[in-house]
């Protein structure tokens, strides 16, 4: 949409028109000011959390165990070198045999939300799953941080009852 | 021929007086809205609406998602 936008307006005689690609939800996935009658409500990326442990395909359990403890954390994400999601730990998975590559034990395409979900939304959906933390990604799909459902849940109900 | 520009860029240009035109639909944009941005709906774009906006200075366009 934005470029026909941009390219009409061109044709209008603008001389410097500009395209934000990646759009309003780009924006707001990193919090910058917006307004609107839904400005107020909070969105994931205000409440995850960035320090989220991580390991490589080819690292071994027992180290992405570690990391995820230095994290506090009880989960871990696999990603490429550019932080692109593969997968997830989980306790049941990072308690498997220490010495095992992580990509023979991790769960592959694991659910991520995007940094401009509402929070709302998102702790009434990991509710409903049973889900206690979640991974956040850019509308690019590389990894920001962590959700954890107390997060969402606190966030949502500060805006519940004004 | 209009550039593709990302976050960082739209923030150094709006520092230097950019305009910054919402094309979405008029409530999209009521509902939420990069601050500081007008709205002109992809579908209502022309002359008459644009009047406002100053030729001879930058204009950033933008939806809602990679698109």
């Amino acid at each position: 949409m934005s470029p026909r936008a941009a390219w009409r307006l061109e044709s209008l005689g603008f001389a410097e028109v500009y395209d934000y690609g990646p759009s309003r939800a780009d924006w707001m996935a990193w919090g910058l000011p917006r307004e609107g009658s839904s400005a107020n409500t909070p969105t994931i990326g205000e409440v995850a959390r960035r320090d989220v442990a991580t390991c490589a395909l080819t690292d071994t359990v027992g180290d992405a165990r570690d990391r995820a403890r230095a994290a506090g954390s009880d989960v871990c994400a696999v990603v490429t070198c550019g932080r692109v999601v593969l997968g997830l730990l989980r306790g049941k998975q990072l308690e498997s045999d220490p010495e095992a590559m992580v990509e023979q034990v991790m769960r592959p395409g694991p659910t991520t939300y995007h940094l401009d979900s509402r929070a709302r939304e998102a702790a009434e959906r990991m509710g409903d799953r049973g889900v206690s933390a979640l991974l956040v990604t850019s509308p690019d799909g590389v990894l920001v941080g962590v959700l954890h459902r107390e997060d969402a849940e606190r966030a949502a109900d500060g805006v519940a009852e004004p | 021929m209009p550039k593709t520009i990302d976050r960082d860029e739209v923030r150094r240009l709006l520092e230097d007086g950019a305009q910054l035109v919402d094309v979405l639909p008029r409530e999209e944009y009521e509902e939420e809205h990069i601050a500081g941005a007008i709205n002109v709906p992809l579908k209502e774009l022309d002359a008459e609406t644009t009047a406002s906006l100053r030729k001879d200075a930058p204009v950033i366009v933008y939806c809602y998602d990679l698109q």
